[in-house]
């Protein structure tokens, strides 16, 4: 197999473009990233953090739209739990940054009849995991109507919040929700990871005339990146080429993105040259981003946080064998939570979530 | 500001007493202008919070624990020694509002002035017309025409009645047994059989079951069968009517079974506290499915259920068509100039089983059946009144149900004879544009299609 002539005795830093041995970090996940996208922008930007590029983008599309508006618990004067919403209210006043009643069904099929007949809501869930309750409205609704109406009526709702594992949170506040949401005929689904990203999806999110799911993750809010001033929007059905490589695509979104960026420090030191994937849309899947990437490497890890039964990377796996399967040359690897609940307990919390050394060994097992 | 009601005063009124008031009590309540009366219907008109009409933050009132009166979060609360608990039931059912009896006479004669005459017989067309549409479409199913149907027989007044008291404006969120309102908003009998055959002129295109009806241009929301997930959806329609200013409001329809619903629940609480100009419309029939009311709630039924949540509310015979258009357009103004939700309890009957997949008898009795459908039916009620009065006779009442039988006839020949909509229809409109996991499964499935053609409907084009 070729990447085995590559690896191994040849040192690190005779190989090119390899950085050199003393570089190695081993730095915290929610820490700065080195590596990450390439903003297209020549201005020198600004530097947020990423709940405050959710805010920046929430507040243009607010300013330059009035029909947008947002619902959800807390987002008014509360300025949101986790101040995405912050100073909205004063601004746009408090029937445009709607407080609501604890009744997720209710300010989802608020939402939705509010889109049927011409505005374009955003609904916040506090945690994505309280969304549940909304499942009936969001499946049978929101991802039916257009299409039983005949085209009639659009909804063009944003559903966001955060998700994901966060730090001993509980089991009933750390669900993985893009994986009940995925079969859902009719909806859109994205993952940011990035400030930059953040900002992009959620302004493409609200001009999008589909309805959009948009999952955040409880970690990443305190996410620094500089961004650019301008206005920008990122494509919804677009991955992302976080970097390239040759050995083997790691395909990853979300948290895992970060946990994928760290693992490739230890192996770059160690001689790979991964080639690294944000899926970013997690329905539909970029098979276009991800082909021509399998067609380069042939060997797929894919790194989630969701159960490994019925998550994205189930999903993922089987798309991929079903379109390239020429292309592989050894099995899809596929790193995901297990089938429990995430207990409280610190120690097994971390168990339960993939961890930066295991993306190390699965690459190097998948390289053999 | 806030709310003041002072808990003694609230128990006795739900008991429909006039309260056991001591001099003190007296002189308090007319200094501070509040009057209780002993009917619930006639509730009088509290401030509204305004606070969803600005931007600044409600202030709590300040906390004195000295006084008698103490203060939360803004609504006032008297203590009181005496140990009482609210009564389950008031001594009283809510009165249930009616202008014509049972046969037809105004309760108030005078009050024929106030009738416009045309528009009573337009309500009375329209009724037959829904009752004649049902009969046959219920027919049609019943021969294998079509694969099923939902009648609204015994509820024609509420859809008729409260259709015709609406604006064209007002955006309407039905449960599926208003066919009536979208009849009197000019969805023609070939647009209804259109529908129920799903052919190539379906609005919906072929999507929908049978009575899922769905019209923009009529401002009534395609049909979605979940129960009571349109109520939400009604609330938020009408906040964006809020936020424009329009002369507008929404209307939610939903039967007794469907006020069981969280939804419901969510619903009304949030219309109260955003200030919605919704209408909430319960046909209150006394089936959901095999369940009577008795086993769908304990409560005097459900515009007691109003107060609960801070709406104002009526019971309303819904088999009066002239009550239930009275009613409605109040309801409306109210709703429309004062931003408050409104709800309406119309008392019926499903003369109908609960759809062409049920048979009633098996639950309730014929006798029952037939005493509604011939003793108190709706459509009868208005004739009635319209006869009495000369403005109707049975030479017109032939010539009418001999005219709509034709034009039903024809129209069913019309949608039987007319395509399908093509298989590319399966893959549109799914997302605004078709992204390419779905082109790839369409392109499949009409080679799928393309080989086995004997497996497949003859009546499907390909594309």
């Amino acid at each position: 197999m070729r990447a085995a002539a590559e690896k191994g005795h040849t040192s690190a830093a005779s190989l090119p473009g390899i950085p050199r041995a003393s570089k190695l970090i081993t730095s915290a996940v929610a820490a700065k990233s080195e590596a990450t996208t390439s903003s297209p922008s020549t201005k020198p930007g600004h530097e947020v953090l990423l709940f405050e590029a959710l805010q920046e983008g929430l507040e243009e599309e607010m300013e330059k739209d009035p029909r947008v508006c947002v619902m959800g618990e807390d987002v008014g004067h509360y300025g949101g739990s986790y101040k995405v919403t912050k100073g909205l209210a004063e601004k746009f006043g408090d029937l445009r940054v709607l407080d609501t009643p604890i009744a997720e069904n209710s300010f989802t099929g608020m939402a939705i009849g509010a889109a049927m007949t011409g505005l374009r809501p955003i609904v916040e869930g506090m945690n994505m995991g309280f969304l549940l309750l909304a499942y009936n409205q969001i499946s049978n609704n929101c991802g039916m109507l257009h299409y039983t109406s005949g085209g009639q009526f659009t909804i063009p709702i944003v559903i966001r919040g955060p998700g994901g594992v966060g730090r001993q949170l509980g089991a009933e506040h750390s669900q993985r929700l893009e994986s009940y949401f995925q079969s859902v005929p009719g909806l859109q689904m994205v993952a940011c990871s990035t400030p930059y990203n953040a900002k992009g999806l959620m302004k493409a999110a609200i001009r999008s005339e589909n309805p959009v799911i948009l999952y955040e993750h409880v970690l990443l809010y305190n996410l620094k990146e500089r961004i650019p001033d301008e206005d920008y929007t990122c494509c919804l059905e677009k991955a992302e080429l976080v970097r390239p490589g040759k050995d083997v695509t790691i395909l990853t979104y979300s948290r895992m993105r970060h946990h994928v960026l760290q693992a490739a420090k230890t192996l770059i030191n160690n001689g790979y040259d991964p080639e690294i994937i944000d899926i970013i849309s997690l329905k539909p899947f970029d098979l276009y981003t991800i082909g021509n990437s399998i067609k380069k490497t042939h060997r797929v890890l894919i790194v989630e946080e969701c159960m490994r039964t019925g998550g994205i990377g189930a999903s993922l796996r089987s798309s991929i064998i079903d379109n390239f399967w020429d292309y592989l040359d050894a099995p899809i690897m596929c790193l995901s939570s297990q089938d429990v609940p995430t207990p409280y307990a610190g120690p097994l919390e971390d168990a339960t979530v993939v961890q930066p050394p295991q993306i190390v060994k699965a690459v190097e097992q998948l390289c053999q | 500001m806030g709310w003041r009601l002072p808990l003694r005063t609230a128990l006795w009124t739900l008991r429909g007493k006039q309260p056991k008031a001591t001099a003190d009590m007296v002189r308090e309540l007319s200094h501070r202008r509040e009057v209780y009366s002993a009917v619930p219907c006639h509730l009088h008109i509290f401030p509204i919070l305004k606070r969803l009409q600005s931007s600044e933050p409600e202030r709590a009132c300040s906390q004195n624990m000295d006084e008698e009166m103490n203060d939360f979060m803004g609504r006032k609360v008297s203590y009181s020694s005496q140990m009482c608990f609210i009564p389950e039931e008031s001594t009283n059912s809510v009165p249930c509002y009616r202008l014509l009896s049972t046969h037809g006479d105004l309760l108030d004669p005078s009050s024929i002035n106030e009738l416009d005459k045309e528009l009573c017989i337009e309500m009375y067309r329209k009724m037959v017309t829904l009752q004649v549409m049902d009969t046959i479409f219920y027919d049609a199913q019943r021969q294998g025409r079509i694969s099923f149907y939902v009648t609204t027989i015994g509820e024609e007044a509420i859809n008729i009645g409260s259709a015709a008291a609406l604006n064209a404006t007002d955006v309407v969120f039905s449960q599926y047994r208003e066919p009536g309102v979208l009849m009197w908003r000019g969805f023609t009998l070939q647009q209804f059989a259109n529908q129920c055959y799903g052919n190539e002129y379906d609005l919906g295109k072929g999507r929908q079951m049978p009575v899922h009806y769905g019209s923009n241009e009529l401002n009534y929301l395609t049909v979605s069968s979940p129960i009571a997930t349109q109520v939400p959806q009604a609330v938020g329609a009408a906040y964006g009517l809020k936020m424009d200013k329009k002369d507008a409001c929404a209307v939610t329809y939903f039967g007794d079974g469907g006020t069981s619903e969280g939804d419901f629940h969510a619903g009304m609480n949030f219309a109260a506290v955003l200030g919605a100009p919704v209408l909430f419309i319960c046909r209150n029939n006394g089936w959901a499915i095999s369940t009577p009311t008795s086993e769908q709630f304990r409560s005097d039924g459900v515009a007691i259920k109003g107060q609960a949540y801070g709406v104002r509310s009526i019971r309303v015979d819904g088999n009066d068509a002239l009550a239930v258009y009275f009613a409605v357009k109040n309801a409306r103004k109210m709703a429309v100039e004062e931003f408050r939700p409104i709800l309406i309890e119309a008392l019926t009957y499903r003369v109908g089983h609960h759809s062409t997949s049920d048979d009633s008898s098996k639950y309730r009795s014929v006798d029952e059946i037939e005493y509604w459908r011939t003793r108190r039916d709706p459509v009868a009620r208005l004739r009635m009144f319209l006869q009495s009065n000369r403005w109707w006779d049975d030479e017109n009442e032939d010539l009418l149900r001999q005219d709509l039988r034709t034009q039903m006839m024809s129209v069913l020949h019309n949608a039987e004879s007319k395509k399908k909509p093509g298989l590319s229809n399966l893959f549109e409109d799914v997302y605004d544009v078709i992204p390419q996991n779905l082109k790839e499964q369409e392109q499949e499935t009409q080679a799928i299609v393309g080989k086995y053609p004997k497996d497949y409907p003859s009546d499907v084009p390909l594309d």
